[in-house]
C-alpha cells in the first residue's frame, strides 16, 4: 500500500488562528498542546480528522486538578500516515464535570471514556453507553478523584512515615479486619441491599432485544444472552464476554472488563518516579522490559536527559527479544485457542524460555525485570549474556521461526478457521484506535518505530510488517514477519553495540521531575503503549495514566465478532492477544 | 492435495517425539539426561534439544547471580569472631521500597538522645515484598542485598513471614559466594577508597 501524501504537520500557531475564539495555546510551563472550549469540542475534533488528517486517536484521558478545581481531558491524536502528534484539552468543572463525547468523531474514545467516568466521574454526554467498565455497576465514587481515599489509606503519598525511623511493623490485614475492609457511602447498609442483577447491562445489548421470530419454518426462536467468563480457559486472563446468540451464531457482544483491576494509576500517584518502575513490569506481564522503557521515555522525556549510547543498545536490544517472546507465546496460545491443546504453544515456548534465562542473568528476574533507570539502565550486562544473544539472533531463533512457519502457515485447519474470520477493515482499525499487529494486519502500516521514532530505532534497517485482509490468519502471519523483523534489528544491534556507560548522571533513587506534561509511546509487542505522566514538581507523579493497548483494541472486538459463531469469538480474542494485567491496570 | 499442511506439520510433531528419544540415547553412555549437572549445564544453555522441562526439584536450575527473592541483611566478621553489621539504619531501603514492606528502627544513644547509625530492629514483610532489588540497588553501605533462596514455603505466614533482623542477618562470605563478582567488584571500590583516604592523611 503507498503511503498517502505526507501533509507537514500543522502547528500550534496555525490552529490557534484558524479557531480563534475557542482553542487557545496551553501556556501552563512544561505543559504541550491547546486548550479547547468544551462546547466546540465536536466541531473541533471533526475538522481536525477531516481537514488536517488526525484520524487516529491514540489517548484519551482525564486529569483531576483539585487546587485548581478543574477536571481536564487531554486528547492525543496522531496522523494515520505518521509524524508526530497533536494534544488537545478540553475543561470542566470538578463539582459537575461533563463534557461532550467524541465517539461520533472517533469510535475509539468508547471505552476510554467510560473510564473516564468510572474513575473520575467525568460525564460525556451522547456517550452510546456509558456505564462503569474497571468497577462493579454499584461501586460508590470515582477512585481516581484526589478527594477519594482507599479504606486502608496511609498517607497521601510514599515512602510513609510510619516505615522510619521509628517503624513498629504492623499488618495490614490486621488495620483492617476482614468485613470491615470496604468503605461504604453513609446511608447504605449492604444487608438490605438487593442487587438487581445486570440489567442495564443486558438491556443495552444490540439494537435487537431478545425477540420471538420466526426463522422461516415455523418455529419461534429466541436469541439467548451467554456469559463467556471471566472463568474460562480460552479468555485470556480474567475477562468476560456477554454475547447475545442466534443459535451459534452471534448477534451482539459486549466486553465485561475489570477482574483484575488493581487501581495501578492511583497506586502510581502515590509512588515516587522510581518507584513505579517495577510497577510497570506487573502491566503487560509478559512483556515487561517494553513496559519499563516506555514509563522511562515520558519521564525521560519529562527530565529532558537521554541514555547513552550503550545503554540505548542494550534497550532495543532488550525490546526485540521481548517482542520475540510475546509472538512466540501469542502464536502458541492463539493455536491453543484454535484446539490444538498445547503442543505448538510449547514448541513456540522454548525458545523464549531461552530468552528469559538471558532477562534473568540480565535483570535478575524472568518475567518482572525492573531493568530500565531514568537516563539509562540499572547495570550493565554480565559477560556472557551478549554472546548468549548472538547465538540466539543469528541460529536459534530463526529456526525456530522457520520452523513455526513450516508447521502452522499451511495447516489446513488454521486457515479453515483463520481466513475470513474476524475481519477488520484498515478504515475501522484507524476509527477504532486498534494499534500494533491487529492494526498493521488490517493494512495501516503504522508503527510507532517508523511513524515517530524514538530511542535509537531510526538507525536500524527494517520493514514495517504488514498484512491486508485484516482477519485472524492474517494476524497470525503478522506475528511470525514480525518475529523476523525483530531478529534483523537483533541481529544489527548486537553487530553495532559499543562499549561505554549505561547511566546518564549518577543513580538516585529520588530524581528531580521538573513540572510539565509528557506522553511517551513506544511499540509494545500488543500495540502502541502509551504513558501520559504529569508532574508537579514533587517526588510523585501529579497524574499517572497508561495508554493500554489490550483494552483499546478491545473495542473492536464487537465488531469483529457479529455474525461469526461461538468458537470464532474465541480465535478472535486469541488473534488480538490481550493481556488482562493491561487491560484492567 | 487437501491435507498436506497437516501432514507436513504432524511430520513436525513427529521430529519433536523421536528426537525426544535420541537425546535421551546420545546421553546414556554419558550418565544420563536427567539428574546430572553436565547435562543440566548443556540443557539450559542455546545448544539445548528435546525435552526443555527440567525435574524439580530432583534437578534444580542454578539461578544466576542476578537472580533476585527476598532481601537480607548483610555483617562482616572480624578478627576476634564478633558480628558488625553494616547496616547503619539511614532508611533509604525504607524510603525506596515501592510496597513499603521495610521497617526499621533506629538506635539512640541511650545517654545523650542522639541517633547511632545501627538498627535496633529491622523487619521485612516478605509477603509484601514484591522483590524488586530496589533496596539493595540503592544502599550506599552494600548492607541489604538481594538473596538467592526461593524456596521459603511455610505453614504459618503469620509468625513465619514477617522477618526481623536476626533471620535476615547473613555473613558477607555468604555473600560472596552467592554474588561473587558484585562481591569483587565492592571489595575492590572499599579498597581503593581506603587507599585514597590513606594517601590524603597521609599526604595532611
Amino acid at each position: 500500500m503507498t503511503m498517502p501524501e505526507q501533509k507537514p504537520a500543522v502547528t500550534l500557531d496555525a490552529i490557534e488562528e484558524r479557531f480563534s475564539g475557542f482553542v487557545r495555546k496551553d501556556d501552563r510551563p512544561g505543559y504541550e498542546g491547546v486548550v479547547v472550549e468544551a462546547s466546540k469540542l465536536i466541531e473541533f475534533a471533526t475538522s481536525l480528522r477531516d481537514e488536517y488528517g488526525y484520524d487516529y486517536l491514540s489517548s484519551l484521558t482525564g486529569v483531576d486538578y483539585l487546587p485548581e478545581g478543574k477536571m481536564e481531558v487531554v486528547y492525543h491524536v496522531y496522523r494515520s500516515s505518521g509524524g508526530p502528534g497533536l494534544v488537545f484539552k478540553a475543561q470542566t468543572d470538578r463539582e459537575k464535570s461533563i463534557l461532550p463525547s467524541l465517539v461520533s468523531v472517533y469510535p475509539g474514545a468508547e471505552f476510554q471514556e467510560r473510564e473516564a467516568w468510572d474513575l473520575l466521574g467525568i460525564r460525556f454526554e451522547d456517550h452510546p453507553d456509558l456505564r462503569r467498565i474497571l468497577l462493579w455497576e454499584g461501586f460508590h465514587g470515582h477512585p481516581l478523584r484526589k478527594d477519594w481515599y482507599e479504606p486502608y489509606f496511609e498517607e497521601d503519598a510514599k515512602p510513609f512515615g510510619s516505615r522510619w525511623p521509628g517503624g513498629q511493623v504492623t499488618r495490614v490485614e490486621d488495620g483492617m479486619p476482614f468485613g470491615k475492609n470496604v468503605q461504604y457511602p453513609p446511608d447504605f447498609s449492604p444487608e438490605g441491599w438487593v442487587p438487581e442483577g445486570e440489567a442495564s447491562l443486558y438491556a443495552g445489548l444490540g439494537a435487537l432485544q431478545r425477540k420471538k421470530g420466526d426463522n422461516g419454518r415455523g418455529l419461534e426462536t429466541e436469541h439467548i444472552v451467554v456469559n463467556l467468563g471471566p472463568q474460562h480457559p480460552s479468555t485470556h486472563g480474567v475477562f468476560r464476554m456477554v454475547v447475545e446468540l442466534d443459535g451459534e451464531t452471534i448477534a451482539d457482544l459486549k466486553p465485561v472488563m475489570g477482574y483484575l483491576h488493581r487501581n495501578h494509576e492511583k497506586i502510581g500517584e502515590r509512588n515516587t518516579f522510581i518507584m513505579n518502575m517495577p510497577f510497570t513490569d506487573r502491566l503487560d506481564y509478559i512483556c515487561s522490559m517494553s513496559n519499563n522503557f516506555g514509563y522511562a521515555l515520558a519521564v525521560e522525556k519529562l527530565m529532558g536527559i537521554k541514555p547513552p549510547e550503550r545503554a540505548e543498545y542494550i534497550r532495543v536490544i532488550m525490546a526485540e527479544l521481548t517482542r520475540v517472546v510475546n509472538h512466540l507465546w501469542a502464536i502458541g496460545f492463539l493455536l491453543n485457542d484454535l484446539g490444538a491443546f498445547f503442543t505448538p504453544a510449547l514448541y513456540a515456548i522454548n525458545e523464549r524460555e531461552l530468552i528469559l534465562d538471558v532477562f534473568e542473568a540480565v535483570s535478575g528476574s524472568r518475567m518482572m525485570c525492573n531493568y530500565f533507570r531514568f537516563g539509562g539502565l540499572a547495570r550493565d550486562l554480565p559477560e556472557d549474556a551478549l554472546a548468549v544473544v548472538r547465538e540466539l539472533a543469528f541460529e536459534r531463533l530463526p529456526r525456530r521461526v522457520d520452523e513455526l512457519d513450516r508447521y502452522l502457515t499451511e495447516n489446513e485447519i488454521v486457515r479453515a478457521r483463520g481466513e475470513g474470520v474476524g475481519i477488520l477493515t484498515a478504515e475501522q482499525a484507524i476509527a477504532y484506535s486498534a494499534a500494533g499487529p491487529v492494526l498493521r494486519a488490517s493494512g495501516v502500516p503504522y508503527d510507532v518505530r517508523k511513524a515517530e521514532p524514538y530511542s535509537i530505532y531510526d538507525r536500524f534497517e527494517f520493514d514495517v510488517a504488514v498484512r491486508y485482509n485484516g482477519d485472524v490468519y492474517d494476524r497470525y502471519l503478522i506475528r511470525l514477519d514480525e518475529i523476523h523483523q525483530s531478529i534483523r534489528i537483533l541481529q544489527q544491534a548486537i553487530e553495532q553495540i559499543p562499549g561505554g556507560e549505561i547511566q546518564t548522571g549518577r543513580p538516585q533513587y529520588q530524581v528531580r521531575v521538573p513540572v510539565g506534561e509528557a506522553y511517551g509511546r513506544v511499540e509494545n509487542p500488543k500495540g502502541e503503549l502509551g504513558f501520559y505522566v504529569v508532574s508537579n514538581g514533587k517526588p510523585n507523579p501529579w497524574r499517572y495514566h497508561i495508554r493500554a493497548p489490550s483494552f483499546i483494541n478491545l473495542t473492536a472486538m464487537a465488531e469483529m465478532c457479529k455474525g461469526h459463531k461461538i468458537a470464532d469469538v474465541v480465535a478472535i480474542l486469541g488473534s488480538i492477544d490481550i493481556v488482562l494485567g493491561e487491560t484492567d491496570r | 492435495m487437501y491435507g498436506i499442511g497437516l501432514i507436513k506439520g504432524l511430520g513436525v510433531t513427529l521430529k519433536h517425539f523421536v528426537e525426544t528419544y535420541v537425546e535421551d540415547l546420545r546421553w546414556l553412555g554419558r550418565g544420563g539426561r536427567y539428574y546430572s549437572e553436565e547435562a543440566l549445564k548443556i540443557r539450559q544453555s542455546t545448544k539445548a534439544r528435546g525435552i526443555f522441562t527440567v525435574q524439580y526439584p530432583e534437578e534444580k536450575l542454578p539461578v544466576p547471580e542476578e537472580f533476585r527473592y527476598i532481601p537480607f541483611l548483610v555483617y562482616d566478621i572480624q578478627e576476634d569472631g564478633t558480628h558488625v553489621d553494616r547496616c547503619t539504619s539511614c532508611g533509604i531501603c525504607a524510603k525506596v521500597c515501592p510496597p513499603q514492606c521495610i521497617w526499621i528502627v533506629r538506635s539512640t544513644d541511650p545517654e545523650t538522645g542522639r541517633p547511632i547509625p545501627s538498627p535496633t530492629e529491622f523487619f521485612i514483610d516478605i509477603d509484601i515484598c514484591m522483590n524488586c532489588g530496589l533496596c539493595a540497588e540503592y544502599c550506599p553501605f552494600d548492607a541489604i542485598k538481594m538473596d538467592h533462596d526461593y524456596e521459603l514455603a511455610s505453614y504459618d505466614r503469620h509468625s513465619e513471614h514477617i522477618l526481623n533482623k536476626e533471620r535476615l542477618s547473613k555473613s558477607a562470605s555468604y555473600y560472596a559466594s552467592i554474588r561473587p563478582t558484585n562481591y569483587a567488584r565492592e571489595e575492590q571500590a572499599r579498597a581503593e577508597k581506603e587507599a585514597a583516604k590513606a594517601a590524603k592523611k597521609g599526604a595532611g
